[in-house]
């Protein structure tokens, strides 16, 4: 919001006047008043915080290979130990430590390539729907033929080509991503572009630019996010199978994905090796999602969360 | 003596949002006679159309009806199931709405929505309720009705279908036609029209109306008795030639003074300043105090009751108390 | 015709193509504007009304430039507005602005009060921070909005704040004329006369020009000096109020004002008034010849074959007709009622 409103409010002292508090207050305040919020907030911090502290907060190197405590349970089961919380897998490795560690990728993996995805797609479906014609067309036949190769394929040309790294899997994941943006906001701007307030804005001679940014940009954004929101989930899952097919993460890295994935043939003998990777999966998710919604609420000036 | 069809008794229909709950309709109270035409007139938020769905049961939760009756023919249709309620709907009170196109299934043709209620209302075979739809369609001034009966909705102009609304709401001869703005959505030519169709239709087949609208042409036009509402209340009600010479409440003659003028040339056009307060919020005292020039101490302590300051002629307003007072010369209006 | 008028429009038809199918070959087209000539004078408010499908918003559009005309120019203060492009037009905009019809979806819901009413100086101007606050300040004061509003958002308000927000954009850029797209047909009726009240007093004060568009006579009349009546894309009849109200000469503004409902009970079983028959025709496929002859009383051999010229009939009064009437039936008698001058209402 710009300063001059504050300025502004600010000079205009009784009344009943709806004060604009400082940023840092006003969100607080409104993140307190939504349970989901709070609660999404707080998962993702804690996610946040242990893949930043992985050092410190893993008790083992989670490349550690021990052939003497293979496929250990978990310590409150028969067998386990409290050396090894969650238990260890066939080589031995602890996985708690592993999935301490593996939050950083999947995190670094998940958010960086949803959130260069997004760019690409918002922009090229603001320019799409905004001018159509032939710029529409063009972008969408570009978009239909990324959406015609199968996803798989081509994040093995890519992964062969460059050689798998995380550079790439962010690369390949985002590429892949961007589409679905780009077309649902182009769907949401050839609406939104129908509306009065946008007529208006060209009747007052507003810029393409400023239309697009200033009207546009911020009427499609709450979509954007619901979807973003449940796409990181869908790429921390797509990273997961790579890295099952040998393109994902190399070892001795760890991501959340590529431990499930190692641990799947183990699942009827041993199935704490794909499930607390798997649960550690979920709880993020499902916090960044409930982080999603309330920022979506939030953004809507007319929603009941203020 | 005319005869009660329909009396309202101190209806309430609150709805309960997520804000707080909303009066919509606050200790109502309207009589309709048999034969009669009685208009409620009033702005967005005052009520009418809330009044008019509760007559026919039609409140959806977050709304109910929390208290009152409405008598229709003697009988309290408020607490009857809703099995019974619908076999009133249609066969002794239909109504219409203000947009005939979405109050009509697209996917239908006419000529099936018609029958369709005459076979369930009236038990007739499918010959007969076609024969009665064409017949109905030729009532209402349909040209070709036999077509018209096969056609779509969405091929009929805004006109045409309000005619075939009407010609459903009357085919099973219902005493009560509640009318929702029946022609807010139409164009003036067509307006005209529509209003005398129902004008006709009314005297030859003795259907009551109740009118909802807030165009006084309209009620002027059409009404025998008027109830002016106004923020979920009834504040003024008499018959229409009274409230047009000598409305009573400042509200209904701000109302007539903000109403342009089309038939005198030289028309000053005076306006109640402000809007009508918030529903979660209204005030202790009247509920007009904000836009009211008349506005005294009293009004601002106490809610006045809507009292019978004149034969057949109430008002709910405490200027009349002691005395009434003739508004029909002041210009108290910005 | 001099060249003194602020607008005048010569021949302004725009097309709409509805041709349907994807492989149709033959095009079709809907005029919906079909040949307007008109000017406005500067300080004068020209009314324009019709039924729906006259074409009078697609006029406003042209006019407003958010349209492209198929035919015709638009002469804006001697300059032809159809043969700017770009940047020069982009320009132009500041002077002429448009007020819209539903105030509900004509302000960005994402916008603030202040940034709505600031953003076109923003456009147009490069005012230091203090200038725009001050500006944003003395345009909320004219239209009559609580200066402590600045920081709410469109959703708080009711529908006639709206339009008072709507009405300081138009009028930020001191525009040389301001299109009223049915301003009131959304509000209540007594936030109408509040807001019709606010246009004619910025009117003076600021002299503005306007052309105010409504599909109901009631409100055009109580705005405008001259009034245009649109039916299926053309004008058939432009005049003074007065003269329009009194001694129409087009049948079709005959029953348009005998087809308003007049506030008076008294006067509800007057039967000599003169309603239309029939519907408005389509657009898309209008009638040969006087395209108003299919619900024209009057209506001649003639009229389904050769289409009336649009001219001037007597003095001051233009009607396209082949019949206009003499004693027409306004709905003002003229004997009652002394001509009042132009612009002075109150």
């Amino acid at each position: 919001m710009s300063h001059e409103s504050q300025a502004v409010i600010n000079e205009v002292s009784e009344d009943s006047i709806r004060k604009k508090p400082s940023s840092f207050k006003r969100w607080s305040k409104l993140l307190l008043r939504s349970k989901t919020g709070t609660v999404g907030l707080v998962i993702v911090l804690f996610v946040f915080l242990v893949a930043v502290l992985a050092p410190v907060l893993a008790p083992h190197d989670p490349a550690a290979i021990n052939a003497a405590n293979m496929l250990k349970p978990p310590f409150w089961m028969e067998g386990g130990s409290t050396a090894h919380l969650l238990g260890t897998d066939n080589l031995g490795r602890d996985i708690l430590s592993r999935i301490i560690y593996g939050s950083q990728i999947s995190l670094l993996v998940g958010i960086t390539s949803v959130v260069v995805a997004g760019i690409i797609g918002v922009t090229v479906g603001l320019i799409a729907g905004y001018y159509g014609g032939f710029i529409d067309n063009a972008l969408m036949r570009l978009v239909d033929s990324f959406l015609a190769i199968p996803t798989i394929l081509f994040a093995l040309v890519i992964l062969s080509v460059f050689g798998p790294s995380v550079i790439t899997l962010i690369f390949v994941l985002g590429a892949t991503n961007w589409v679905n943006y780009a077309r649902l906001v182009r769907g949401e701007v050839l609406t939104i572009k129908e509306r009065d307030f946008v007529r208006a804005a060209h009747s007052i001679g507003v810029k393409s630019n400023k239309i697009i940014t200033r009207h546009l940009l911020p009427n499609v954004i709450s979509s954007f996010i619901v979807i973003s929101t449940l796409s990181v989930a869908t790429t921390i899952i797509l990273e997961a199978s790579l890295s099952f097919l040998g393109l994902g993460v190399q070892p001795p890295t760890v991501s959340w994905g590529s431990i499930l994935s190692d641990g799947r043939d183990y699942l009827a003998t041993s199935w704490w090796l794909a499930t607390f990777p798997g649960v550690a999966i979920t709880i993020t998710v499902l916090g960044i999602i409930f982080l999603g919604d309330w920022l979506r609420d939030v953004l809507d000036p007319r929603s009941k969360a203020k | 003596m005319s005869e009660e069809l329909l009396n309202i008794k101190n209806l309430k229909t609150y709805f309960h949002t997520e804000n707080g709950i909303v009066p919509s309709v606050d200790d109502v109270s309207i009589t309709i006679n048999k034969g009669e035409t009685l208009a409620i007139v009033g702005e967005s938020g005052s009520g009418k159309s809330v009044t008019s769905l509760s007559i026919m049961r039609l409140i959806d939760s977050p709304g109910k009806i929390e208290e009152g009756e409405i008598l229709f023919n003697g009988k309290d249709i408020v607490p009857v199931p809703m099995k019974e309620m619908r076999a009133l709907r249609g066969n002794d009170i239909a109504m219409i709405f203000q947009e005939p196109l979405t109050s009509l299934n697209p996917v239908f043709t006419i000529g099936n929505q018609m029958s369709e209620s005459i076979k369930l209302h009236q038990k007739k075979n499918k010959k007969e309720a076609k024969k009665l739809s064409i017949e109905m369609l030729q009532k209402v001034g349909i040209p070709r009705a036999d077509k018209v009966f096969d056609s779509f909705p969405h091929s009929l102009s805004g006109g045409m279908r309000q005619r075939v609304m009407i010609a459903m709401a009357l085919s099973c001869n219902p005493q009560l036609l509640i009318a929702d703005e029946p022609t807010t959505a139409l164009d003036v030519t067509i307006q005209a029209q529509i209003l005398k169709l129902m004008k006709n239709l009314v005297t030859e087949l003795n259907t009551s109306i109740l009118l909802i609208t807030h165009d006084l042409g309209v009620v002027a036009e059409m009404a025998d008795r008027v109830v002016v509402m106004y923020a979920g209340q009834v504040v003024e009600e008499t018959d229409v030639f009274t409230l047009f010479q000598d409305p009573k409440h400042p509200y209904t003659k701000g109302l007539m003074d903000s109403t342009p003028k089309i038939h005198e040339l030289k028309d000053e056009l005076s306006s109640i300043p402000g809007a009508v307060p918030s529903p979660l919020d209204y005030p202790k005292g009247c509920r007009f105090i904000d836009r009211c020039p008349f506005a005294m101490k009293k009004c601002a302590e106490e809610h006045p009751n809507l009292e019978e300051i004149l034969p057949k002629h109430s008002v709910r307003c405490w200027l009349h108390e002691e005395k009434v007072v003739d508004l029909h010369d002041t210009k108290s209006f910005a | 015709m001099t060249q003194n008028h602020l607008l005048e429009v010569k021949g302004l038809k725009k097309a709409f193509d509805v041709s349907e199918g994807f492989f149709k070959r033959k095009k079709q087209f809907l005029y919906a504007v079909d040949g307007l000539d008109f000017f406005v004078d500067k300080g004068e408010t020209l009314g324009i009304v019709g039924e729906s499908g006259c074409g009078k918003s697609t006029t406003g559009n042209l006019i407003g430039q958010l349209l492209e005309p198929t035919e015709g120019e638009i002469i804006f203060q001697g300059e032809d507005l159809t043969k700017l492009k770009g940047e020069t037009l982009r320009k132009k905009r500041a002077e002429i602005q448009m007020v819209f019809q539903d105030p509900f979806s004509s302000l960005n819901p994402r916008m603030r009060v202040f940034d709505l009413i600031a953003e076109p100086l923003r456009t147009h101007q490069s005012l230091s921070k203090q200038e725009l606050n001050d500006r944003v300040h003395e345009l909320m004061d004219l239209v009559g909005l609580n200066r402590s509003y600045t920081n709410r958002f469109p959703h708080e308000f009711s529908g006639g704040q709206r339009q008072r927000i709507g009405i300081a954009r138009a009028i930020s850029l001191n525009p040389k004329l301001i299109i009223c797209d049915e301003p009131v047909s959304a509000l209540d009726v007594s936030i109408q006369s509040q807001i019709l009240n606010l246009l004619a007093k910025l009117q003076k004060e600021l002299n503005l020009t306007f052309i105010f568009i409504g599909h109901g006579l009631p409100a055009v009349k109580h705005i405008s000096n001259r009034i245009a009546v649109m039916y299926l894309g053309k004008i058939v009849e432009l005049t003074t109020k007065e003269k329009l109200f009194q001694n129409p000469k087009h049948p079709y503004t005959e029953g348009l004002l005998s087809a308003v409902p007049i506030p008076d009970p008294m006067q509800r079983n007057v039967e000599d008034r003169k309603l239309l028959e029939g519907d408005i025709p389509s657009p898309a496929n209008p009638p040969s010849g006087c395209n108003f002859h299919t619900r024209c009383p009057y209506a001649q051999d003639i009229c389904s074959k050769v289409e009336p010229a649009f001219e001037e009939k007597e003095p001051g009064q233009y009607a396209a007709c082949h019949f206009p009437l003499n004693d027409g039936k306004g709905i003002i008698s003229p004997k009652k009622e002394m001509l009042i001058g132009n612009g002075i209402f109150h």
